[in-house]
C-alpha cells in the first residue's frame, strides 16, 4: 500500500514538472526535448533527488513510449507522400546519409565504441527530428516558403529509412555480425516494400477493421494491434518499434487522420515517459568526460545538415537565403536519436547513453537557435562536394 | 488562364502558389488539420516574404464562403456564354413573395418556366443544386439559367405574378 502512495506521488510530481518544462520551453521557443532530458537526469542514478517507486513503472511505460513514438510515425506520411518524395528527394536522401551518417560512424570507432556502437552513432548523427523541424517550420511562418518542400521531403525519406535503420541496429546489437545484420536489413526492407504496396492496395480492409463511430473502441483496437505487431516484430528479432512503424504506414490516409487525433495526446504521455526513463538511466557525472566529443560531433553534423539542406533545397531552384534556411533548419536532432540511443542502451551499450544525450541536448538546442538566426550576408556556405 | 502550382508537403498539407497579373507571387498552404497559410512574397526575391497570415479553420471558412459565392454566380455567367441562347441571372426572394418561407418545389420553375435553378445564395452560404424540399426566405438569392424569356417569366413568378 505504501509502494503505491509513494508511485502515485512520484508519477504526480513528475508530470507536473513536465508540464512546467513544458511551458517554460515554449515561453523559451525551444523543444520541450532537451529539459526533459535534464530534469531526468537530475532525478535519476546519481541525480539530485532520485526517483525511487516510479523507475520500474517508467521503465514498462518507456517501451510502450517507443512503440507508440514509431506508431505516431508512421501515421504522419502517407504511401503517396513517401512516393512523392522518393521521386523528387530520392538524391537528397541520399546526400543525406552520406553526409551526416559518417560522422557518427567515425567519432564511434575513434571514441573506442564496438562497431555495433559505432553503427547506432552513425543514426543518431543522421536523423533529424521531425517533430523539432515541423513545429519550427510552422512556428516561423516558413510553411509557404519555397524551401519547405525539399526540407519535408528530407524529413519523410529519413523517417522511411528509420524502418530500416533499427532492424539494422537490432539485429547487430542482438550480437549478429555484419552478414546477419545485413540479412535483417534485407528482410525489413523486403517488409517496408511489402506493407506499402499493400497498404496501397489492401489498406482499406485494415482500416474497416479498426474503424468504429466509437472513438474508444478505435484507440483500443489500434493500440491492441499495435502492440501485437510490435510484440511479434521483437520476438523476430527486428525491433518492436518497426512492427509499430509498419502499422502506422498500412492504416490508409483518411483514417490516419482520425487516429492521430485520437492518438495524440496517449503518444504525447508515454513518449514523455520514454525520454525521462531514457534520461534516468543516464549517470550524470559520465556526461562531463564525453561534453567535449559531443560538442565537436555537434558542430561537425550541424554543419553536414546545413549542406544537405543547401543541397536539397538548391535541387527546387531555390536561392541563396532560402538554402541558407533548408539547411539551419534541418540540424535539429531529437526524439528518434533517443530511440536510437535508447535501443542501443539496451543492448548493453551503456557508454553510448550519456554521449547520445549531451549530443540531443546541444543539438536539440541549437538547432531551433540557428534556423531563427537571419540569413547570414556574406557567408555563403559552400557546396558539398557530393552536389 | 491563371497557373496554379500544387506541391505536396508530406506531413503538413498543400501548397499552391501562383503569380498574379501585377506580379505578386502568393502561396497559400492549406494544413491537414484544417488551418490555412497565406503569404505573399517580394516581387524580386521569391524566397523572401512580406507577410504571412494564419487563419484557423474558422477563418478559413468565412473567407473561402466570401470569395466563393460571387465566384460561383460568375462561373455561370461564363458557362451561359459558351452555349447560345442559354442566359443566366441572379434573382432575390424578395419581403412579400408568395414563396418567402415556402419550398423551392412549389415555384414550379422548371414545369412553368423552362429554368433551373443551379444554386440558392443566403448572406455568405452558397448551397450548390438546391433541392424542391429546400425552403426560401426573403433575401435568398437564386441563381438561375435558361432562356431569355423563361428567365424573365421566373422573376415575374418570384414576385407575384402568374
Amino acid at each position: 500500500m505504501h509502494d503505491t502512495e509513494a508511485l502515485l506521488v512520484e508519477l504526480g510530481l513528475l508530470f507536473l514538472g513536465l508540464a512546467a518544462l513544458g511551458l517554460l520551453a515554449r515561453r523559451l521557443d525551444l523543444s520541450p526535448i532537451p529539459f526533459v532530458l535534464v530534469a531526468a537526469l537530475a532525478v535519476g542514478e546519481g541525480g539530485l533527488a532520485p526517483l525511487g517507486t516510479a523507475t520500474p513503472f517508467l521503465e514498462a511505460a518507456a517501451e510502450i513510449g517507443v512503440v507508440l513514438l514509431l506508431l505516431a510515425l508512421g501515421l504522419e506520411f502517407s504511401p503517396d507522400e513517401l512516393f512523392t518524395s522518393l521521386r523528387h528527394h530520392g538524391r537528397s536522401g541520399l546526400v543525406d546519409l552520406l553526409l551526416n551518417a559518417p560522422p557518427g560512424l567515425v567519432a564511434g570507432l575513434l571514441l573506442g565504441l564496438p562497431w555495433q556502437g559505432a553503427l547506432a552513432l552513425a543514426g543518431i548523427t543522421y536523423i533529424s527530428s521531425s517533430g523539432i523541424v515541423a513545429r519550427l517550420l510552422a512556428d516561423l511562418g516558413r510553411l509557404a516558403n519555397r524551401e519547405t518542400p525539399a526540407v519535408l521531403s528530407v524529413l519523410v525519406l529519413e523517417d522511411l529509412a528509420m524502418a530500416l535503420v533499427l532492424p539494422l541496429l537490432a539485429v547487430a546489437l542482438a550480437g549478429g555480425g555484419p552478414v546477419a545484420a545485413g540479412g535483417g536489413l534485407a528482410l525489413a526492407a523486403g517488409t517496408v516494400v511489402l506493407v506499402l504496396a499493400a497498404a496501397r492496395r489492401h489498406g482499406h480492409h485494415l482500416g474497416r477493421l479498426l474503424t468504429s463511430p466509437d472513438d474508444e473502441q478505435v484507440l483500443l483496437r489500434l493500440v491492441g494491434l499495435t502492440l501485437l505487431v510490435a510484440g511479434a516484430a521483437q520476438a523476430l528479432g527486428v525491433s518492436a518499434a518497426v512492427g509499430a512503424f509498419l502499422v502506422g504506414l498500412a492504416l490508409p490516409t483518411p483514417f490516419a487522420e482520425r487516429v492521430r487525433r485520437i492518438l495524440t495526446p496517449l503518444r504525447d504521455l508515454f513518449a514523455a515517459t520514454f525520454f525521462v526513463a531514457f534520461g534516468l538511466a543516464t549517470d550524470p557525472a559520465d556526461i562531463v568526460p564525453v561534453l567535449p566529443a559531443a560538442l565537436l560531433l555537434a558542430a561537425v553534423t550541424a554543419a553536414t545538415k546545413v549542406a544537405t539542406g543547401w543541397y536539397a533545397a538548391g535541387r527546387d531552384g531555390v536561392g541563396t537565403p532560402g538554402r541558407w534556411r533548408a539547411g539551419t533548419a534541418l540540424v535539429a536532432r531529437g526524439e528518434f536519436s533517443v530511440v536510437i540511443a535508447g535501443l542501443a542502451v539496451a543492448a548493453g551499450l551503456p557508454e553510448l547513453g550519456p554521449l547520445a544525450t549531451a549530443y540531443v541536448l546541444v543539438l536539440a538546442v541549437a538547432g531551433p537557435l540557428l534556423a531563427r538566426l537571419p540569413v547570414p550576408r556574406l557567408a555563403r556556405p559552400e557546396r558539398p562536394a557530393t552536389a | 488562364m491563371v497557373d496554379l502550382e500544387e506541391t505536396l508537403l508530406p506531413g503538413v498539407g498543400v501548397r499552391y502558389g501562383l503569380t498574379t497579373r501585377d506580379g505578386d507571387r502568393l502561396a497559400v498552404v492549406v494544413r491537414r488539420e484544417g488551418g490555412v497559410e497565406v503569404a505573399v512574397y517580394d516581387r524580386r526575391d521569391p524566397d523572401r516574404t512580406r507577410g504571412v497570415i494564419r487563419l484557423d479553420a474558422d477563418e478559413t471558412g468565412v473567407l473561402a464562403e466570401l470569395l466563393g459565392a460571387p465566384r460561383l454566380t460568375q462561373r455561370f455567367v461564363d458557362l451561359s456564354r459558351e452555349v447560345p441562347g442559354l442566359e443566366s441571372g441572379r434573382f432575390t426572394v424578395r419581403p412579400g413573395s408568395p414563396f418567402d418561407g415556402r419550398p423551392l418545389g412549389e415555384t414550379r420553375a422548371r414545369t412553368l418556366t423552362g429554368c433551373s435553378i443551379v444554386a440558392l445564395v443566403r448572406a455568405a452560404d452558397v448551397v450548390p443544386s438546391p433541392g424542391p424540399a429546400d425552403v426560401l426566405h426573403a433575401g435568398d438569392v437564386l441563381v438561375a439559367i435558361g432562356s431569355a424569356s423563361g428567365l424573365g417569366q421566373l422573376a415575374a413568378r418570384l414576385d407575384g405574378g402568374s
